[in-house]
């Protein structure tokens, strides 16, 4: 490097001051070392991140969701359409509350709930192993990667006929359906976790002498983790939607009332308040499992990592 | 300047282009890696290394020292077991050996103990005696404060600094470090070499250390090997008396005089 080689070789021997050269930097006592090093690690590090309650995070989506409503509420105190098309928020309200009281919502609500969480359960068990094999594995990966690709394109809700000829009008049917919806995106999500670990951390991991589980265990599986998870997340939010779909089509049977149950009665009842009440539930579970269970694993995951700094999050 | 032909001479006979000759202690100890022609090509391409030549004694600091993209680091993943040679043949030690990035490479989602704990748990020491060992090792190198941070907040100096404490952590006697320091400042960097020549003095461990920076091989080296580029080989060598370690004059001299060949070796190639 001529940067660190320059004033040696311009300069005749002789006019080099005998400290400009590394040796006479190490001539210092170990305890000035010490010093030095602790001023240079407390120069250099962070410091501590600032804790509390953040109030915007809960002001601002609470005034957002007050100005839509206000809006919603003027449309239609203009009166452009009729009150049973389109109903106001308080008709809403209104109706969401007799729901309530008749015990119909908390129903809807237990019996999707309960379905969408076993389905996503059974969807992460088996995606997960099969996600680890294709990652792992090439010949697998270029065998059945296109087709797992695909079958994440495909809508789920395009199994429903094929799962009531199979299954008839039973949980099964709503399961099978949920679980073609949840596990490609499971399953792709880990795989796009695993390709993306920097080569490095492999490396490290065999210079460690790790055999072939530790590195999967020890390496790949946590390097791989940020993907997996936004894997998970879109496998919840494909189980929910699927599980929706599929209740507003198969009613009836052994099957119990869920949301999208409720959906569909209220449009045979031409109830536009009923109607509303279940879009809004369904709306309501979505965030409530977005901000409760998937944001603070998020969260937690990316901070912990260093991958938080910057981000709107 | 110098036809292939005196390269090849000199690599055969590298103490002839040494100023100074090797301590007599040296010669008595066992040589921990023999590198015997090594050879590697890429595919159908130009050779990267070619008739690479030298002999590192167990408990010996050499420096490598080479301009950029001559192959340094090809060399010391083929000493570490992460690539093969194509040709010739090597003798490194049973068990492997350690190796620093020249990025910490730490993990990200484990502290600074969580990483030296890991190597520890890879080389199968129980969970009791994994977090004692850890921390003496933070405490070697100075960081006890900042065991539970993870790397993102430590400072580039200080996850260079767990890196080499879980490099030690592997407790293989061979150390390889793939300029380690290239990437921080001087300050920091004159300080972990002062710090790498501490724990190289108590650990006694034998050290290859990849660098393009000449004082940087002078200031740590006890002898320092140039290599050549495209193909790579080892034209020249240097030992650095202790005279180079407490004198600047002399020091400087030596890196003028390595720097000077190191300029002609990448000249060739204008």
């Amino acid at each position: 490097m001529p940067e660190t080689a320059l004033p040696q070789t311009a300069l005749p021997e002789t006019a080099l001051p005998q400290t400009i050269t590394a040796p006479a930097l190490k001539s210092g006592t170990p305890e000035e070392l010490r010093s030095l090093e602790a001023g240079l690690d407390s120069l250099q590090s962070d410091a501590g991140v600032r804790r509390g309650i953040e109030w915007s995070r809960l002001l601002l989506p609470l005034g957002a969701l007050v100005v839509l409503v206000l809006a919603w509420q003027l449309y239609v105190s203009l009166g452009f359409r009729r009150r049973d098309l389109v109903p106001g928020p308080l008709d809403v309200f209104g109706s969401l509350g007799t729901l309530w009281d008749e015990g119909k919502i908390q129903e809807a609500v237990l019996t999707s709930l309960q379905r969408g969480l076993i389905g996503f359960a059974i969807s992460v068990a088996v995606a997960t192993p099969i996600g680890l094999l294709l990652a792992q594995a090439k010949p697998l990966r270029r065998a059945f990667g296109p087709l797992i690709s695909g079958l994440q394109v495909l809508p789920s809700v395009a199994w429903v006929p094929a799962a009531i000829i199979w299954f008839g009008l039973t949980d099964a049917t709503v399961f099978f359906v949920v679980l073609m919806g949840a596990i490609p995106s499971i399953i792709n999500g880990l795989i796009a976790g695993v390709d993306q670990i920097p080569p490095q951390y492999r490396r490290v991991g065999h210079v460690l002498g790790a055999s072939r589980l530790e590195m999967a265990l020890h390496v790949v599986l946590p390097a791989a983790l940020p993907g997996y998870v936004a894997g998970l997340k879109q496998g919840w939010a494909f189980s929910w939607r699927s599980l929706m779909a599929a209740e507003i089509i198969v009613i009836g049977g052994t099957l119990g009332f869920g949301l999208g149950s409720l959906l569909e009665q209220g449009r045979q009842l031409a109830d536009m308040g009923m109607v509303m009440s279940a879009i809004l539930t369904i709306l309501f579970v979505g965030i409530a499992v977005e901000l409760l269970v998937f944001a603070p694993v998020e969260k937690r995951l990316l901070r912990g990592r260093g991958l938080l700094a910057g981000s709107t999050r | 300047m110098s036809a292939p032909a005196a390269q090849a001479a000199t690599a055969a006979n590298p103490a002839q282009a040494a100023p100074t000759r090797a301590a007599a202690g040296d010669a008595r100890r066992a040589p921990a890696v023999v590198l015997d022609s090594v050879g590697k090509r890429f595919g159908a391409g130009a050779p990267v290394l070619d008739g690479v030549n030298a002999t590192i004694r167990q408990g010996e600091f050499v420096a490598l020292l080479g301009a950029s993209g001559c192959g340094k680091s090809t060399l010391l993943n083929i000493i570490a077991g992460l690539d093969t040679p194509t040709a010739g043949a090597l003798e490194v030690p049973a068990d492997g050996a350690a190796f620093m990035f020249q990025d910490s490479a730490l993990f990200p989602w484990r502290s600074a103990r969580g990483n030296i704990e890991l190597a520890l748990k890879l080389r199968g020491l129980d969970k009791s005696q994994r977090r004692e060992r850890a921390d003496e090792l933070l405490d070697l190198v100075h960081l006890g404060h900042a065991a539970d941070k993870r790397p993102h907040e430590l400072s580039g100096g200080m996850r260079q600094r767990v890196a080499l404490a879980r490099s030690l952590a592997q407790e293989k006697p061979l150390l390889l470090m793939d300029e380690p320091f290239a990437a921080l400042d001087a300050i920091t960097r004159d300080l972990l070499h002062d710090e790498l020549e501490r724990v190289w003095r108590e650990t006694g461990r034998t050290i290859i250390f990849v660098t393009h920076n000449v004082r940087e091989a002078v200031r740590l080296g006890q002898r320092v090997l140039l290599l050549s580029s495209r193909p790579g080989r080892v034209v020249a060598e240097w030992d650095v008396s202790e005279a180079h370690r407490t004198n600047a004059g002399a020091a400087g001299e030596l890196t003028a005089a390595i720097t000077a060949r190191l300029r002609e070796e990448i000249r060739r190639h204008a």
